[in-house]
């Protein structure tokens, strides 16, 4: 398999699509798409390694103060601190592709254990937000489409922009406030009491993501408070995300609601609902695979928050908890995997797309 | 028929500025978005620009004659949106908070929009190694959270916390690497868009210099969309940097006010039921953020003649107008 053509034409969606659409066409794209992923994260990683290099070791920045200059030199020697940059750049590079990415500073953890450890709470986060942004977006996105420019697509459309306003970690203080402090209803923090942590920790080779393996084990106490202390942040994340696809719904579905066909379906007798729900809806929704993996990037950045705002011990309370020791080998390890993480679901939802959509390969 | 845009007299450069003209353009449901807006906006503006004269007590302040201000007070006469844990006055910082959040607005839209602008036209005209290395650059960074982006430049420039200024240049900084894909990627679509077209041919034929070509004929020509882009840009530029503060890497209190930051210390007041020190400053983040989107989005919608809504009479004016023109 050869690739002819340039990456970086391949990469910009400015570039003119290939005109010819061949046999096997859908693994060539496959592969050209599979293989974009390796620049990108090399970027990213460069990107990161020397911005944060620039400003001195991450040595001096964790202990400066609490270390004598000669403790400190020796620390940074023994560390290889002191060697050329670009030696330890591409030390740096053999080791990502080894799998390791170093020890942190403040707790001498493996990065890789960090990661593995939290990553699956981060991940229950994101999935959770995904579901509520769905939930809501995409029925409230088909009403204020088929009342177009009345009252309901108005108010929606104000709340839309209400959801994107509200930066998470205040919708997480109001919710906070409302349902954990003045009416009692729902834990403020944490995934689960420390109890059922326990229990479900403690499972044969648990998945992480505690509701799953409540499920798994049967056990329905614990899935019980697994899902009250999992609701406040999913819905405060869920809800930035749920306004994003509100507006992507309402503008696809007023799109394919102007159709010949759905004009054709009203004019044989098709109910209003159906053409609403069943016409318009399924090609309306195409967008949103594509959006969702640009939103995949948005997500974590607000999983970031969310998790501070919550105590939710996932990869952004670690990553907060890190910055604020100033331990930047940690943070530089996290900062890859998510980067990692973005490009493979980029990957992912351009590949269902395409199987989808035959028009989007090229 | 005569067309009244020929007139150049100051009331119709006036009528076209581009708030004016939109606001005449709208009707309805769509006036009224933008006119909120606005009004979030003037609000906004005049909470920074009066924020010395309106303020009560100063942003840092926790003590006047009388001796020290109560901590974590109710609101009442003298504190009017109440006090926080440290005793500074909260409608007195919320007010100054507005000020910090214009300075990095408006450096971080500035510096991206130069910058951005710069890259796009050169690398969209010249083409070339330099115009794939950009592509794929702009779209590495375009695809990663940007909120992490900013947290990593945040450590780069200031090590994490800093003076007033330092702080806010590190803020807009920043936002600017975030922000600079987005601004390359529109004016290179724009410019690969315009570089077939007669008018820059017709320049180069003459033997008019890639930089003469650039500046004088694809600028204008490519800019088009960019006021849109700063609306937007401007509500994630506050978010990003009260994203920042939240986490604690924003500016330091005592050198300036930041929204973010009260919030990150209202998170632990609102465990024990205290609501005035964390509401005030995320609805001046909320409300803000609401008015710049809905000047940005009706403006959008107005541009756009598909969107456009018009009132009944306009309507009816409209067509009998073509048909007066028509009969003529």
């Amino acid at each position: 398999m050869t690739i002819t053509s340039p990456p970086g034409q391949e990469v910009s969606p400015i570039a003119a699509p290939k005109a010819k659409n061949q046999g096997g066409g859908f693994l060539r794209y496959l592969i050209t798409r599979f293989l974009l992923i390796i620049p990108t994260v090399f970027i990213l990683i460069t990107v990161v390694f020397f911005l944060m290099r620039v400003t001195g070791d991450p040595i001096t920045a964790a202990m400066g103060g609490r270390l004598t200059p000669d403790q400190l030199a020796a620390r940074i020697h023994e560390a290889g601190y002191d060697r050329p940059i670009l030696i330890q750049y591409f030390e740096y590079l053999g080791q990502i592709f080894t799998g390791d990415l170093g020890r942190t500073l403040s707790d001498n953890r493996a990065v890789t254990e960090v990661l593995t450890t939290y990553g699956a709470a981060t991940l229950e986060l994101a999935i959770n937000a995904v579901i509520v942004a769905l939930l809501v977006g995409i029925p409230l996105g088909l009403v204020a489409a088929k009342f177009r420019d009345r009252y309901p697509d108005a108010i929606l459309r104000i709340l839309a922009i209400l959801g994107y306003a509200t930066p998470v970690f205040f919708a997480g203080l109001i919710l906070k406030l409302v349902f954990g402090v003045w009416l009692g209803w729902l834990p403020i923090s944490g995934r689960a009491d420390w109890e059922t942590e326990l229990t479900l920790t403690g499972l044969q080779s648990p998945s992480g993501i505690y509701w799953l393996d409540a499920l798994r084990s049967g056990n329905m106490q614990a899935f019980g408070n697994v899902f009250q202390h999992a609701l406040l942040p999913a819905l405060a994340l869920g809800l930035l995300t749920g306004g994003v696809f509100l507006r992507l719904v309402r503008t696809n579905a007023i799109g394919t609601l102007g159709r010949e066909y759905v004009e054709a379906g009203r004019s044989r007798g098709v109910s209003e609902f159906r053409l609403t729900t069943k016409h318009a809806y399924r090609p309306a929704l195409i967008p949103i695979i594509t959006v969702m993996g640009l939103q995949i990037a948005m997500l974590l950045g607000g999983a970031v928050l969310t998790e501070t705002t919550f105590e939710w011990s996932g990869l952004g309370f670690k990553l907060a908890e890190y910055l604020t020791a100033r331990d930047f080998v940690a943070v530089q390890g996290i900062v890859v995997l998510l980067a990692i993480i973005v490009a493979v679901t980029n990957f992912i939802v351009d590949v269902v797309a395409a199987l989808i959509d035959p028009r989007v390969r090229y | 028929m005569t067309t009244p845009t020929m007139s150049s007299s100051a009331g119709s450069r006036f009528k076209s500025l581009p708030v004016i003209s939109h606001l005449r353009m709208s009707s309805g449901l769509q006036r009224g978005m933008l006119v909120a807006g606005l009004i979030l906006c003037a609000v906004f503006i005049l909470s920074a620009l009066l924020a010395p004269l309106l303020a009560p007590f100063g942003f840092a302040q926790s003590s006047d004659a009388s001796g020290d201000f109560p901590r974590q007070a109710a609101p009442d006469a003298k504190f009017l949106w109440g006090t926080t844990s440290t005793g500074y006055d909260v409608f007195s910082r919320t007010l100054f908070g507005a000020q910090t959040a214009i300075w990095v607005i408006l450096a971080a839209v500035v510096m991206s929009l130069f910058i951005g602008v710069l890259l796009g036209l050169i690398s969209g005209y010249l083409g070339g190694w330099f115009d794939r290395i950009m592509v794929v650059l702009a779209d590495a960074i375009y695809a990663f959270p940007s909120l992490l982006l900013a947290i990593v430049m945040s450590i780069v420039i200031s090590q994490g916390q800093s003076s007033l200024f330092g702080g806010i240049m590190a803020a807009a900084i920043s936002i600017t690497v975030v922000f600079i894909p987005q601004y390359f990627r529109v004016v290179r679509a724009e410019v690969m868009r315009l570089k077939a077209e007669p008018f820059v041919e017709s320049a180069q034929v003459i033997g008019a210099s890639p930089w003469r070509v650039m500046f004088t004929h694809l600028l204008r020509n490519s800019t088009r969309t960019l006021p849109l882009i700063f609306t937007l840009n401007a509500t994630e530029a506050l978010l990003t940097l009260a994203g920042l503060g939240f986490l604690g890497f924003g500016i330091e209190p005592t050198a300036a006010s930041e929204w973010g930051y009260d919030l990150n210390r209202a998170m632990s007041d609102a465990t024990s039921g205290i609501w005035w020190t964390g509401l005030f400053p995320g609805l001046a983040i909320v409300l803000t953020v609401m008015g710049l989107t809905l000047v940005g989005e009706s403006m959008n919608d107005l541009n756009d003649p598909r969107l456009r809504r018009f009132s009944r009479k306009k309507a009816q004016r409209i067509t009998q107008s073509a048909q007066s023109g028509a009969d003529k």
